[in-house]
């Protein structure tokens, strides 16, 4: 067994959005140095499970707890949430006219105390991370996410998590929208700036973002419940037979 | 969202910083203070005093037969113009006998006024000319010798008057006759102090100027009058700004501003306005751009009770150019009626106004604008975009815009918008670590971007501060 201390604790989770209950008893341990996969068709609340995890006010966890180290997650609003070391890697990033990247980055620096030595080093570090990441350097006095296509809105999700070192990432549908080049330099991304001694739940549709990120585990999401866990050849599974078969095995399992 | 918008009612009050940084008074101790009220002896005393050519004197009591006939605007925040008491208003004070052109020749009193505001340091630091003015006059003024050097006029408006004669009364009043509305004939009949610039043909003055206005007395009426000629050719960039003490009854500034940017000039007219909330802001600020001429108004209001302000471009000349970018900011108790007019005469014209507004804690701001392309004005050019942002359900945004399109071949572009905080913005930012103030002010900071970044270095710094001062507390 993995004796590696838990980053995060999520158990028996229900989600609700909009008086409707999308996530329904929902467990996963995420431990130190672990990459999780969270598949799923459409609509089967691996999403909603994310930003309720975050703290999106529209998705209210109505029971069930979440441990991030030890701490009581649900306690934190969205702010502290970030502060205590969860980033979730957004679906649809937001634009923020007026305001550069490189403002936005000095803003969540600032917020984290002791944030000093951070800023000191912030230049170096956030040219540094453009380039790794393959942009261009006038991406720095861009405004955040307007004007910006799929793939950049992406790298800026992983830059800024490059830049402010979370010990837990979700990344919601990081690979969607993104051609087959922009893909591999977000999950090279990926790769090089996961937290080395946190965790990483990467949600995603379709296995194609597992070709270059290897998880230690893949969950599988239906109807708001995980059906399916298992290593990294569920993803391959999954990919070969589609979600259709998962769903008529749970059928059978359920003796419909 | 409704949780956000809950906490959002309770808003502190927000003139609190204002009064501990440019609220305070100092006593009045003055060389010359009028009576209050209004009347030909009024007008009399002030011309006499500053012992005024005829042709002034008669233009003071003209304008004050158009203010005493002309009937209020019907249309603005009539409820609070209204209410005005002019029989209540100081219309002239004279607060020492001499202008200083050296801050240890002015009074200590108010030298330190002017410190507090960082008047001398700002002069010090980025600054080719500053003029103080402290209720109805300009006690101080200050101007660098190589630009006087090549010609360049800036001095108060009522030394313009005795020192260029010929200058003045060639163009005074021909942008903004007093016919014009009530209180550009008002301020046509008590005017005293603003500015007087003259840029002679191809000079450019790369380091602006600026005027501070600074009201002190209770129910005082400050008229500045302002005048800026750039001959043909030549550039220039003025600012102005303007603060007031906190008191609990109206104080009136009512300026009349006229920009004359003659033959392939360039002028660009800013303004920081950050009055008490106590000043109604009425003000008149019309440019006439000839041929090839560009003028920008690039126009902040954050303070005030009422500011009713649109500044104007008549473009007369073929290839001329109008901007007006404008920020208000209506915060409690606020209303910044605020706005823009081009009036497009010559062929080949072409403008744009840029307007943003902010309503916060049941501020209420008004977009009001003219563009006007007469038959001649073929070929001519506008773009028009309005944009407000609503910090909270309480507050208010009106658009009245105006398009009267007479000529053909002409190119129109309208946008209006408003938007909320978004909500989903604010989950953004809050999921990197800022806090909800934080997130907010970052988004009303990068709303305001335009504006900001036409700014001096160092007024962008200070308005963001006064940004983020209106912002704090709007989450109880």
């Amino acid at each position: 067994m993995n004796s590696a201390k838990t980053i995060l604790k999520v158990d028996n989770v229900h989600v609700e959005v909009a008086e409707k209950e999308v996530v329904r008893g929902v467990s996963i341990e995420v431990k130190a140095g672990e990459k999780h996969a969270l598949m799923g068709p459409n609509g089967s609340g691996k999403s909603s499970l994310a930003n309720a995890l975050a703290g999106h006010p529209d998705y209210k966890i109505i029971s069930g707890s979440v441990e991030l180290m030890g701490r009581d997650l649900l306690s934190m609003d969205v702010s502290e949430r970030s502060l205590a070391g969860l980033f979730l890697g957004f679906q649809y990033p937001l634009a923020i006219p007026g305001v550069t990247v490189a403002n936005f980055m000095r803003a969540a620096l600032k917020a984290r105390n002791g944030g000093e030595d951070i800023m000191k080093n912030f230049r170096k570090d956030f040219t540094e991370q453009l380039k790794l990441l393959e942009i261009d350097q006038s991406f720095a006095t861009r405004y955040v996410n307007e004007g910006f296509s799929g793939g950049e809105k992406k790298r800026l999700e992983i830059l800024q998590m490059a830049i402010l070192r979370p010990k837990m990432a979700i990344l919601d549908e990081t690979d969607s929208g993104l051609d087959i080049d922009a893909l591999k330099v977000v999950a090279k991304g990926i790769n090089r700036s996961a937290p080395e001694d946190g965790g990483v739940i990467l949600v995603t549709h379709y296995q194609r973002l597992l070709n270059y990120i290897v998880p230690d585990k893949v969950h599988v999401m239906m109807n708001g419940r995980i059906v399916r866990s298992g290593g990294s050849e569920l993803a391959f599974e999954l990919e070969e037979k589609g979600y259709d078969w998962l769903e008529s095995k749970i059928v059978e399992k359920a003796g419909v | 969202m409704k949780d956000t918008l809950q906490k959002n009612k309770n808003v502190s009050d927000i003139g609190d910083n204002y009064a501990e940084k440019y609220g305070f008074h100092d006593p009045e101790e003055y060389f010359h203070k009028g009576a209050r009220g209004l009347n030909h002896e009024v007008v009399e005393m002030i011309s006499q005093m500053k012992k005024e050519p005829d042709w002034m004197r008669d233009f003071r009591h003209k304008a004050l037969d158009i203010f005493l006939q002309k009937p209020m605007p019907r249309w603005g925040d009539t409820k609070i113009l209204n209410a005005i008491d002019f029989d209540n208003i100081f219309y002239y004070i004279k607060p020492i006998a001499e202008k200083g052109e050296n801050w240890d020749d002015v009074p200590a009193y108010i030298k330190n006024t002017f410190n507090r505001l960082g008047i001398p340091e700002a002069e010090k630091k980025f600054l080719a000319g500053v003029s103080a003015q402290y209720e109805s006059e300009v006690v101080y003024h200050s101007f660098r010798k190589d630009l006087e050097n090549q010609g360049v006029i800036f001095l108060d408006m009522d030394s313009g008057l005795r020192e260029h004669n010929d200058i003045v009364r060639k163009y005074f009043s021909t942008v903004i006759p007093a016919m014009d509305n009530k209180f550009a004939a008002l301020n046509s009949a008590v005017w005293s102090g603003g500015s007087f610039i003259y840029v002679p043909p191809g000079i450019d003055v790369k380091i602006p100027l600026q005027a501070y206005f600074r009201i002190n007395a209770k129910n005082m009426g400050q008229f500045e009058r302002t005048l800026i000629i750039a001959d043909k050719g030549s550039r220039v960039h003025y600012i102005e700004g303007c603060t007031a003490p906190v008191y609990s009854t109206d104080s009136l500034h009512s300026a009349v501003v006229e920009l004359i940017a003659l033959e392939d000039s360039y002028i660009r007219y800013t303004t920081i306005q950050n009055w008490s909330r106590n000043v109604l802001n009425l003000v008149t600020k019309r440019a006439a751009a000839y041929k090839n001429a560009t003028v920008e108004w690039v126009d902040g209001n954050l303070g005030s009770k009422l500011t009713m302000k649109y500044p104007c471009v008549y473009l007369l000349g073929e290839h001329a150019k109008g901007e007006i970018l404008s920020v208000a900011f209506a915060g409690k108790d606020q209303h910044q009626d605020a706005g823009a007019k081009v009036i497009h005469v010559a062929p080949n014209t072409s403008s744009r106004i840029t307007s943003k507004s902010i309503s916060k804690a049941g501020g209420r701001a008004s977009y009001r604008g003219l563009v006007k392309i007469h038959p001649s004005a073929v070929n001519s050019k506008t773009s028009v975009e309005c944009d407000a942002l609503l910090i909270d359900e309480n507050s208010r945004s009106d658009t009245y815009p105006t398009m009267e399109i007479d000529a053909d071949e002409v190119r129109v572009e309208h946008e209006a918008r408003v938007s909320k905080v978004a909500e989903e913005q604010l989950f953004y930012l809050t999921s990197r670590g800022l806090s909800e103030d934080e997130a907010r002010l970052l988004i009303v900071n990068g709303f305001i971007e335009p504006f900001t970044k036409e700014l001096p270095m160092e007024y962008a710094v200070e308005l963001n501060r006064l940004i983020e001062l209106e912002m704090e507390g709007s989450v109880g």
